[in-house]
């Protein structure tokens, strides 16, 4: 009896998606829409934070050795750098490497010509893994015996704290407003295909159905149009990134910037879709039903 | 059996449909319910179907006692019932089969008893020549004749037909009111709602007339006087 009934659960959901084709294909068509405009923004907010990661990643801070130091006391000041926690990499620059750096920046400038290396000292660049705590890692480095000074743009990097806060809860603000309007809209569509079917929901309920048989089929229709809608999405969303990624590796104007991978974000986007496609597509039907179920 | 004892039903807007109805129909009995548009007809129907509930009073149907029925209770109630209804209600996506197999499957019937039952119950009813037909290739009579296939396939106690006469032409009318007479002769209760005092009269049946939510006679063999006009 089990069976037979989940055969029938799976025939009627399937049967259900064909007969009414035009209604199907209009749910899967604004499950897909709601989901690709959705998915951009999201995708646009992903990217926005990379770039501010990136771009905070070029901060860096130098830290002064002192001259009088030996050259393995100075080597050694590495190891105490690298202890402190937001520490992300250490490069040590002797002061011929920075003098001719240096140079090589002001390459026609006679002005600088007759330096000697010697005016400068040798240095660890170094950068951080959150730019947000500069100030106490810098405070952390000044401590440490034998770096005379550092240099930490304290400014820029609360600049681009402040931009990365504000684009983050823009982003976030953005995503959830955008969630919450496909989800309505989604649902409404669920709920309009539902309406055409009211009558087989009466005659169903008449001739003795549970609500639970009633519900099955919907259910399923709707998680089979909500996973279609979300895999047509994804592959709409993925073409899209792909384009628009190429166009800018070629572009003169916009070669600065460089998408995140879409490997990197294939996954997370496709769960995402797809967990989204199916509760909608399940909360629709299942909602759109209630109201049918009791006479 | 369906009883009916000091039955009142008032809805929510004040109206007072039905006011002190005692009735018993027993099993096996055929019964035409008769009454003018808004004496109470179609309220008892759905209370003898679990769609409202009485204000006061005992409806019991089947063995169900509808003022105290739980609502997980009410299929079961309708799965002792077949209802048939004016406008038909089949499924317009489904083939005159699928119409009737629908029924049995609601009730998880394996798909073996389905492939006995439907085809003899549609050759009851005179359909068996047109299984594969959808609702919209077949005359009205004919999606009445569905309908009351679909009632019957479950081997329902009660048939209960609300104006199954209503959108069909008078001939038409005659041979589906015969097929309820026969359902009926083979053991099955039969109510039926109807306007159409002709073909009431045309049977001696028990004829039970309301009006005004009151029930004003009851008799076997009786003759339907009232006029609506």
């Amino acid at each position: 009896m089990m069976r037979n009934r989940l055969g029938y659960y799976i025939k009627e959901g399937f049967t259900g998606i064909f007969k009414h084709g035009f209604m199907s294909f209009a749910t899967i068509c604004v499950i897909t829409a709601c989901l690709i405009i959705m998915g951009t923004f999201a995708l646009l907010a992903i990217n926005i934070q990379a770039i501010i990661s990136n771009l905070e990643s070029q901060n860096q801070i130098v830290a002064y050795i002192d001259e009088n130091l030996p050259d393995n006391e100075a080597a050694g000041i590495e190891n105490e750098i690298r202890r402190i926690e937001n520490i992300s990499t250490v490069r040590f620059v002797t002061r011929e490497e920075a003098f001719s750096n240096f140079l090589a920046k002001y390459e026609n400038n006679s002005l600088f010509s007759d330096l000697d290396a010697s005016v400068l000292k040798d240095r660890y660049v170094i950068t951080l893994k959150d730019i947000a705590d500069m100030e106490m890692t810098r405070d952390q480095l000044i401590s440490i015996p034998g770096i005379v000074k550092v240099n930490a743009h304290l400014e820029i990097s609360k600049g681009f704290v402040t931009l990365r806060n504000i684009a983050g809860l823009v982003s976030i603000a953005l995503v959830l407003m955008l969630l919450l309007v496909s989800v309505f809209i989604m649902a409404n569509t669920i709920k309009l295909a539902t309406f055409s079917r009211r009558e087989e929901i009466a005659i169903m309920k008449i001739v003795g159905a549970t609500n639970w048989f009633i519900r099955f089929p919907f259910i399923l229709q709707g998680m089979m149009l909500g996973i279609a809608g979300s895999m047509f999405a994804y592959l709409i969303e993925w073409g899209l990134y792909y384009l628009v990624a190429g166009r800018l590796a070629v572009s003169n104007t916009f070669s600065f910037i460089t998408l995140v991978p879409f490997d990197m974000i294939t996954l997370p986007l496709l769960i995402s879709f797809g967990v989204l496609g199916l509760l909608v597509g399940v909360f629709g039907s299942t909602s759109a039903i209630k109201n049918y179920l009791y006479i | 059996m369906i009883s009916m004892y000091e039955v009142y039903k008032s809805y929510e807007n004040g109206t007072s449909a039905i006011r002190g109805i005692n009735l018993t129909i027993e099993d096996g009995e055929f019964a035409f319910l008769v009454g003018p548009s808004g004496s109470g007809k179609t309220t008892i129907i759905k209370m003898i179907t679990g769609e409202v509930y009485p204000t006061s009073g005992v409806v019991s149907v089947n063995g169900f006692d509808l003022s105290r029925i739980k609502r997980r209770q009410t299929p079961k109630l309708r799965r002792t019932l077949g209802v048939i209804f004016q406008d038909f209600r089949l499924i317009d996506k489904k083939t005159v089969y699928e119409n009737v197999a629908f029924a049995m499957y609601v009730l998880g019937k394996s798909n073996k008893e389905i492939k006995q039952r439907v085809p003899y119950v549609l050759q009851l009813v005179g359909l068996e020549s047109r299984m594969s037909c959808l609702p919209a290739e077949l005359s009205g009579g004919e999606q009445q004749r569905v309908a009351i296939a679909r009632a019957l396939v479950n081997n329902p106690q009660v048939i209960i037909a609300d104006e199954p006469t209503g959108n069909i032409d008078p001939a038409r009318s005659l041979e589906i009111m015969m097929l309820l007479e026969k359902i009926n002769e083979l053991g099955t209760t039969v109510l039926v709602v109807t306007h159409e005092r002709e073909l009431v009269n045309r049977f001696s049946k028990r004829v039970i007339a309301i009006d005004a939510g009151r029930l004003i006679s009851d008799g076997m063999g009786g003759y339907y006087e009232y006029d609506e006009e």
